[in-house]
């Protein structure tokens, strides 16, 4: 068992349900017991959507369970049918159904249905909500094209000169973070560089459109948590690269550009400038100086964590303190990622870790999912969100894409949005006994008054006690302690651990005023 | 025509035997009872409540918390792993450990709660077993009780019936000889202290709440219980109150002016309270409540509604909002019918009514397609397709999380009605 008080990812058949819930046509049959029909309300109520998702639901009860569930099964699965008529049904259990094994998908496929019937192995116990999102789209885009894949060796036909490209945007979904305007960013960034868009997919798209899939002449793997599989199986069995560059971020964004330049032979650079971009020039404006080497923590899912990651150091100037994700499927990037930055990576789904590491690292800005704002929200740090999973203020009605040249804008804005402003930044180091600009005040940008919890008055957490149990021995002089309260808080708790580690390694019992600047020398900020 | 003139004319036209109910049998389209943990853990403040579950159980409760995610909740998951399907007793000292886990992180815990659910169910962990277990080890700190609200037994509010009747063991017995009234079912806290205050003022006491706001303050029970009811899905918790001597009062549910007073009466009828002190005890707030009420009844009268099932509230709600607001029933669902806890309501009822138990929801979104009512009371997974349908929606979830109880929240039940055709009315986008 697993004690789990927030989870990152719901169980894989909610993958499949987010996969049936962005197409046209597709409708997903889910033996599974009463109540689990509270997936519904992710659909119409965190993405605000106005239709029922296509999902038909067998919602069995324990007086069930002693009779005949598969006859329900069954009767479910033909009733769905008749009403929904759709061009393609999927099959899938949730975790209880997985218990009783009533085989659903086999019933299905007996009951002579005049439409394609895909069965979905979605392991409820070992597996979460991107690795079902992941498969059933890769069932589904296997499934119906394979009959069309041409024998191994034939080549790949040539495109006609003077005819523009197309590529496919593969991996957005319903209840993804900011799936709906990457699209149009995407598009509009392909377009800008002779590039048409051929099948946008799961998002929008209709059995019919995953059909045409192969008349592209790449894939823009842009969700690799939800395509890379498909994508995979399109370049081995219908030769179509996979443009694997994510463009969220500037840089990113030139790479795409130059890699769909590459793979395509078309010549790219008369719009290597980013003409709608203002990111790049309000970072190196001089009111942004202060945002350099601001101790940054990154967590979430891979794709979006590096990214970050790269905005934050390259872009941003920030220095990256920590970075991890939850999706285990795609821990190696996050890896080569924080060898990049040197830095240990957090490869888990458990809140409670991810929790003490931002405790331990006392970064000045978190950048996370909806659960690192509740944990940044404990800690009193300034906060992001940068993936999913997100509540319903990050499905906005405005126009706010993460990827592409606008998407930097955008990340620009919602990353510095939450820190104090520079002036008020030095005011607060300068005049400590300020009764309003004090440490406990948020930005005052942000409203609100003095009365929100620093770390210093929430519970300690797990990290607090064992650091203070380990470092017994060591003790702060009165005078180094107020020394030590005259640094702005947000540095403060580096401060003092670089203090106490410099002590540490010195053999120091007691830190003096002394020990604490010779450390601030040594560590040099 | 006033509350009680109606009520003359129903109690001599209908009775329970004209209403046909009708049953429903398909996809239900409603929450397990782990969602009453979303209420029940603010309600009683020292308990916490650890679901013995899957992944999905856990996506559930973070999904109905929705905002409360921003809070420390005194819940969590203890999610299964493939390893733990594997054999029974490793899955006993894997509960021990989390169990600790969760009660060193939160030490002002009083009182455990194992949430049993559809895979604790179906493997048959056996969780009073655990909690037993459990109780020894942290006996004197730690009280660990036992409940399964999973969607294999219970609908939503069902949770909260199966919760409660796991701590009626824990209930001290009423010596004989004593009485007192023991009120069942969560009530926000203000509405419990106006509840508590009338009592008082009628002489009647001394009163007790079920669930208590602290799990280590039970209440008593004994022969000398009178039970009111003040939510209709405590039916489990009734009967095993009855089993340890307890009675019920027969009384129609708390909303609105006339189920506020009738529920009260029979209470004051119980302890032997005239009718001069009821309707003088009460004169000033219904006086309050009916000049409050008029207003929404202006909104509210002539127009249509339709229930579908969700809470077990639909019948009384239905009730008031016929004969106080004078709304039109077309339909009214209910996810359970239990004839005993409705024995007062049914007779309010208005002939022919289309009653119905049960869900098959795809035919009950297709009659209400047809009907076109003004308003459709239904979850939050139907209310925005059926708004974007163009039905206006009442989202019913809202009927539990808000104090709608007694004669000062008359109005404000009455408001959450109208708001929807309200705002209907005032958008021009």
């Amino acid at each position: 068992m697993q004690l789990t008080l927030w989870s990152y990812e719901g169980p894989p058949h909610i993958g499949a349900m987010r996969i049936a819930a962005s197409m046209e046509g597709v409708h997903l049959v889910l033996h599974a017991p009463q109540g689990d029909t509270y997936a519904d309300l992710l659909f119409t109520m965190i993405e605000r959507r106005g239709q029922r998702p296509p999902v038909s639901y067998t919602t069995f009860q324990a007086r069930e369970l002693g009779g005949d569930t598969a006859a329900l099964v069954k009767d479910t699965i033909q009733a769905t049918y008749d009403r929904f008529k759709p061009r393609v049904l999927m099959i899938g259990e949730s975790c209880t159904a997985e218990l009783i094994q009533d085989q659903p998908a086999a019933l299905a496929q007996g009951m002579g249905l005049p439409a394609p019937v895909l069965s979905l192995e979605l392991p409820a116990y070992t597996r979460k909500e991107g690795w079902g999102a992941n498969e059933t789209f890769y069932q589904l885009v296997r499934g119906l094209l394979k009959s069309q894949v041409p024998t191994p060796g034939s080549e790949r036909k040539l495109r006609a000169s003077g005819v523009r490209p197309k590529a496919n945007l593969l991996g957005p979904t319903a209840l993804g973070f900011r799936c709906r305007d990457d699209v149009v960013e995407v598009t509009r960034l392909l377009d800008s560089i002779g590039v048409d868009v051929n099948v946008v997919a799961p998002l929008g798209a209709s059995p019919e459109d995953l059909l045409r899939i192969p008349e592209a002449d790449i894939n823009l793997c842009l969700y690799p948590e939800v395509a890379d599989q498909a994508c995979h199986w399109l370049e081995r069995m219908f030769g179509q690269p996979t443009i694997k560059t994510v463009p969220i971020g500037i840089g990113a964004t030139h790479d795409l550009i130059q890699e769909v330049g590459r793979v395509l032979e078309c010549d790219v650079d008369a719009t290597a400038d980013p003409i709608w971009s203002r990111m790049p020039w309000y970072s190196r404006s001089v009111d942004s100086t202060y945002l350099t080497g601001k101790r940054v923590f990154i967590f979430g899912d891979a794709t979006h964590v590096v990214a970050s990651a790269r905005i934050a150091s390259e872009e941003l100037g920030f220095e990256v303190v920590g970075i991890g994700t939850y999706a285990r499927e795609f821990a190696r990037e996050v890896r080569d990622a924080a060898k990049r930055y040197g830095v240990e990576p957090l490869i888990t789904d458990n809140y409670l870790e991810v929790e003490e590491k931002v405790a331990e690292l006392h970064p000045e800005l978190v950048l996370g999912t909806q659960m690192e704002r509740h944990i940044a929200k404990r800690l009193g740090v300034p906060c992001a969100v940068i993936s999913a999973p997100v509540h319903i203020q990050d499905f906005p009605s405005r126009y706010a894409p993460q990827m592409g040249f606008e998407g930097a804008n955008v990340i620009f804005d919602t990353w510095v949005h939450p820190l104090m402003m520079g002036l008020e930044e030095h005011l607060i180091t300068m005049f400590r006994e300020d009764f309003e600009f004090h440490d406990a005040a948020t930005p005052s940008h942000l409203g609100g008054s003095a009365t929100s919890g620093r770390p210093q008055t929430t519970p300690a957490g797990p990290a607090d006690s064992e650091a203070e149990a380990g470092e017994a021995v060591m003790t702060w002089a009165s005078d180094a302690e107020q020394e030590l309260k005259k640094i702005p808080f947000f540095v403060r708790g580096k401060a003092r651990r670089n203090t106490e580690r410099y002590a540490q390694e010195r053999g120091i019992q007691t830190i003096t005023v002394e020990t604490l600047y010779d450390a601030k020398a040594h560590f040099g900020r | 025509m006033s509350a009680a003139e109606a009520a003359a004319r129903d109690q001599a036209s209908s009775t329970c035997a004209t209403l046909e109910i009708t049953r429903e049998r398909g996809q239900r389209q409603v929450f397990c009872g782990l969602a009453g943990i979303v209420w029940l853990h603010r309600k009683i403040q020292d308990a916490f409540f650890l679901i013995v579950g899957s992944r999905t159980c856990a996506h559930l409760m973070q999904s109905a918390a929705g905002v409360m995610i921003f809070a420390e909740p005194r819940f969590a998951t203890a999610i299964l792993q493939e390893r733990d399907l594997a054999g029974m007793a490793d899955c006993n000292q894997e509960l021990d450990r989390v169990a600790a886990e969760v009660l060193e992180r939160r030490p002002d815990i009083k009182t455990l709660f194992l949430v049993g659910s559809c895979p604790s169910e179906v493997i048959k962990l056996d969780l009073g077993k655990a909690a037993e277990r459990l109780s020894e080890v942290y006996r004197e700190r730690v009280r660990v009780i036992d409940y399964s609200a999973s969607g294999l037994e219970t609908t939503f509010t069902q949770g909260e019936d199966v919760c409660l009747k796991s701590l009626v063991p824990q209930m001290p017995q009423l010596p004989s000889g004593e009485r007192s009234l023991l009120v069942v079912g969560t009530l926000p806290d203000v509405v419990e202290d106006q509840f508590a205050r009338l009592f008082k003022d009628l002489g009647i006491g001394p009163v007790h709440f079920l669930p208590p706001r602290h799990a280590t303050e039970f209440p008593p029970v004994g022969d000398g219980t009178s039970v009111l009811l003040a939510q209709p899905f405590v039916g489990e918790t009734l009967r095993a109150l009855v089993e340890r001597g307890a009675t019920l009062l027969k009384a129609p549910y708390p909303f609105g002016i006339e189920g506020t007073l009738a529920w009260l009466r029979a209470a004051a009828d119980a302890w032997g309270v005239s009718s001069e002190t009821l309707d003088a005890v009460t004169a000033p707030a219904i006086a309050r409540a009916e000049t409050a009420l008029a207003r929404q009844r202006q909104l509210l009268a002539g127009k249509r509604i339709s229930f579908l099932p969700d809470s077990q509230l639909e019948i009384p709600m239905a009730r008031f909002l016929r004969r106080e607001c004078g709304m039109e029933l077309v339909e009214v669902a209910t996810p359970f019918l239990d004839r005993q806890l409705m024995e007062a309501e049914l007779p309010l009822l208005p002939e022919g009514l289309r009653l119905v138990e049960g869900q098959d929801v795809e035919h009950q979104l297709d009659r209400a397609r047809e009907d076109r009512p003004d308003i459709t009371v239904c979850g939050l997974g139907l209310a925005n397709p059926l708004e974007a349908e163009g039905l206006r929606t009442k989202w019913s979830i809202e009927l539990v999380f808000t104090p709608v109880h007694g004669f000062d929240q008359a109005a404000d039940l009455a408001e959450l009605f109208a708001r929807p055709l309200v705002r209907g009315s005032l958008l021009k986008v």
